[in-house]
C-alpha cells in the first residue's frame, strides 16, 4: 500500500515536471487536466512505461495493457517521433546490462508495431544500468528501474 | 599538469657492480605459498637532491600496497645519512628489523636526473641489486616506480607492475544524471586526468596490451547509439571504430594489440564480433539469439572468453579467436560475468552475481579451482595487472535516502589476502591496467 502512494506521487511529480518542460500553463491542483495529444496527456492517461522481471525482457501483462493503449495514441497522434529507453537495475554487471536494456526497448518496439505504430517512427537506446530513474537499493527501486521508457522528445 | 609521460630522453639504466661478494641471499619471497610475512623493508630518503625524499616516500607506497613488503618507519632508522656508495652498518639494520634495505643518490647529469640505487640483503649482509638510470626530471616519479619494480622483481622473482597507470570511469553528479568520463591516472593515483570530456556517458575503458592505448565505449549525442572508439592516451588522437546502426560496446584488444572484439546489437540481439584495428575490417565470431557480451583473448591469443546468457543465465564460454566451438567453463551457483584472461595465462577473472552480492574470483581456463577473492554488495570488473599477481575492480555501496552509494576502486592480490583501497579524486569504476610502460 505504501507503494502504491509512492509511485502515485512519483506519477504526480513526473506530471509537473513535463508540463514545465513543454511550456505548458502548469496544472491547478486540483481538476488537472493536460490538452489532448500532448506529451503530458500520453503520460498522464496513456502512461509512458512498462516495467520488467529480474534479467527478463518480455513485456508482461501489466506491461501488454500499458503498451496498447500507446499504440492507440501514437497512431491517433502520427507526428510524434518516438525512442523507446530500456533500462535496468543496478544488479547486473554494465556490459550485459547494455545488452539487456537493448533487449527490452526491443520487445517494446516490436509490440508497438505489431499493433500497427510504423516501425520507421520507432527508434530504440538502451541506457543499461547507467540512467535509473530511481536512486535506490531495495526491490522497489530496483522494479522500477527494469523499464521501457517510451519517450516521445 | 599535462606531463608528456612517455620519456622524450632515452631512459638509461645500467647495473653496477657489487660492493660486497654475492653469498646466498635471504631476501626473497614466495608468493605462491600458502602463507608468507610480508618483507620488512627499510628505503632511506635518497641523498643529493630534494627529490630524493620525495621518490623514496612513492618506492615505500608502491611496496606497502603490493602487501608483499611492510614499509619500516624511517623514523626508526638508526643508521642516519647513509652513503650511497658504501656498505651500511648492517647490524644497525638488523636492530630495526629490516631484511632488506634500499639507499638511493641523486645527481644531476647534463640537465638530466641520474639515480643510482642499491637493495641491500641485510641478512645475508650483501648487495643484492644496484642500478643506475637517467632521465628527464619531471619524469622522477617513473623512476621511483622503475626501481620499486626492480626492487620487486629482485624479491620475488616476478616482473613488477608498478610503472604502470590505471584508465577508469571518473562518476560525478546525482545517478539519475550521471556523468561520466574516462579518466587515466598512474597506478598510485598520481597525475590524474581525463581524456573524455563529459558531454555523453563514457564507458568500459580497456587498454592496448603492447602501447598506450584505450579502447572505450562512448554514447552519441542526442541520443546516439554507443560506439567504439580507440584513443591514444599520449597524443589523446581519437578513432572511431565502426559506424554501425546498432549499438557497438564491450571492447577488448586482443594480446597483439592488432584486433578489438567487441559486441554489436542488431534488432535486440547481441553477438560477438572481431576488428582489424588498422584496416577495421570486421569478422562475426558468435551467431546466436542470445546475450554473448564482455570478450577477452587468451594471453595466447588463441582463444576467447565471454559471458553468454546462451544457456538461460549469464555464464562464462571459451571459444577459438575466430568463433566456433564455445563450450561452457563456470557451472556454480549464480550467474558469471566480465570474464578476463590472465596475462600469465594461468586464471581468468569474473565477477560473480549471486543471491544478495557480487563476487570477484579466478578459475583455471578449464573451470576447475573456482575461487572468491573479494565479495560485497556490488563489486565487478576486475582487470589484471600486467604480472597476472594483482587485480582492480569496483566496489558501490548501497544508495539510501535517495542518495547514491560511494563508487571505488580496490586491488586485491591473487592469493586473497591483501585487499586495499585505490585512491581517485571522484567516484570510479571500471578500471583498466595498462602493460608496463615501455622505457
Amino acid at each position: 500500500m505504501r507503494m502504491i502512494k509512492a509511485i502515485a506521487a512519483i506519477a504526480a511529480l513526473m506530471f509537473v515536471a513535463a508540463c514545465s518542460n513543454n511550456n505548458e500553463a502548469v496544472a491547478p491542483p486540483s481538476g488537472a487536466t493536460v490538452t489532448p495529444g500532448s506529451v503530458g496527456d500520453f503520460k498522464q492517461n496513456v502512461g509512458d512505461r512498462v516495467y520488467f522481471d529480474t534479467d527478463m525482457s518480455s513485456v508482461r501483462e501489466d506491461g501488454r495493457a500499458t503498451l496498447a493503449k500507446q499504440a492507440e495514441w501514437l497512431k491517433k497522434y502520427p507526428n510524434y517521433p518516438i525512442l523507446i529507453e530500456g533500462k535496468c537495475d543496478e544488479r547486473g554487471t554494465r556490459e550485459y546490462n547494455i545488452a539487456l536494456g537493448e533487449r527490452r526497448a526491443t520487445s517494446v518496439r516490436q509490440f508497438l508495431i505489431a499493433q500497427g505504430v510504423p516501425a520507421a517512427r520507432i527508434k530504440t537506446i538502451s541506457y543499461g544500468k547507467e540512467r535509473p530513474d530511481v536512486v535506490g537499493s531495495d526491490e522497489g527501486s530496483w522494479a522500477r528501474n527494469r523499464v521501457g521508457v517510451t519517450s516521445l522528445e | 599538469m599535462m606531463i608528456p609521460r612517455h620519456l622524450r630522453t632515452v631512459l638509461t639504466a645500467v647495473a653496477f657492480a657489487a660492493l660486497a661478494v654475492p653469498a646466498h641471499a635471504q631476501l626473497t619471497i614466495d608468493m605462491t605459498k600458502p602463507s608468507f610475512e610480508p618483507v620488512p623493508i627499510a628505503i632511506t630518503d635518497f641523498s643529493g637532491d630534494n627529490v630524493g625524499a620525495e621518490m623514496a616516500t612513492v618506492i615505500r607506497n608502491d611496496l606497502q600496497n603490493s602487501g608483499l613488503f611492510r614499509s619500516i618507519p624511517p623514523g626508526s632508522f638508526i643508521e642516519r645519512n647513509i652513503n650511497a656508495n658504501a656498505a651500511p652498518r648492517f647490524q644497525d639494520w638488523r636492530s630495526v628489523g629490516a631484511t632488506g634495505l634500499v639507499v638511493g643518490q641523486v645527481s644531476s647529469a647534463g640537465g638530466n636526473l641520474k639515480v643510482d640505487f642499491r637493495l641491500w640483503d641485510v641478512v645475508a649482509s650483501n648487495q643484492a641489486a644496484g642500478l643506475s638510470f637517467t632521465s628527464q626530471p619531471n619524469n622522477w616519479r617513473r623512476l621511483a616506480h622503475i626501481i620499486a619494480d626492480a626492487i620487486y622483481k629482485r624479491v620475488t622473482g616476478e616482473e613488477g607492475y608498478f610503472d604502470t597507470r590505471v584508465a577508469y570511469v571518473g562518476e560525478t553528479g546525482p545517478l539519475n544524471l550521471r556523468v561520466k568520463r574516462i579518466a587515466i591516472m598512474d597506478q598510485d593515483g598520481a597525475n590524474n586526468r581525463y581524456i573524455t570530456d563529459g558531454r555523453t556517458l563514457a564507458l568500459t575503458p580497456r587498454f592496448s596490451p603492447t602501447l598506450q592505448e584505450i579502447v572505450y565505449m562512448a554514447y552519441g549525442e542526442n541520443n546516439g547509439p554507443p560506439r567504439v572508439y580507440l584513443q591514444n592516451v599520449d597524443s589523446g588522437r581519437r578513432e572511431l571504430l565502426g559506424n554501425f546502426p546498432g549499438m557497438s560496446f564491450a571492447p577488448r584488444f586482443s594480446p597483439d594489440g592488432t584486433k578489438v572484439a567487441m559486441s554489436l546489437s542488431q534488432d535486440g540481439n547481441t553477438d560477438l564480433y572481431e576488428m582489424d584495428v588498422r584496416g577495421h575490417g570486421m569478422r562475426r565470431l558468435t551467431n546466436t539469439p542470445a546475450i554473448d557480451t564482455s570478450p577477452s583473448y587468451s594471453n595466447d591469443g588463441t582463444q576467447i572468453v565471454f559471458n553468454s546468457d546462451r544457456g538461460g543465465t549469464q555464464q562464462l564460454y571459451v571459444m577459438g579467436a575466430g568463433g566456433g566451438g564455445e563450450k561452457r567453463i563456470s557451472f556454480g551457483d549464480g550467474r558469471y560475468a566480465t570474464p578476463v584472461w590472465s596475462p600469465r595465462g594461468d586464471y581468468i577473472a569474473f565477477t560473480k552475481i549471486m543471491g544478495n552480492s557480487f563476487g570477484i574470483g579466478i578459475m583455471r581456463p578449464d573451470g576447475s579451482g573456482e575461487r572468491l577473492l573479494s565479495n560485497g554488495f556490488l563489486v565487478e570488473g576486475p582487470t589484471w595487472a600486467p604480472n597476472g599477481r594483482v587485480l582492480m575492480f569496483f566496489k558501490q555501496q548501497p544508495n539510501s535516502g535517495g542518495r547514491a552509494g560511494s563508487v571505488t576502486l580496490s586491488a586485491i592480490d591473487v592469493t586473497g589476502r591483501f585487499e586495499r583501497q585505490v585512491p581517485t579524486p571522484t567516484d570510479a569504476s571500471d578500471p583498466a591496467w595498462s602493460p608496463l610502460i615501455p622505457q
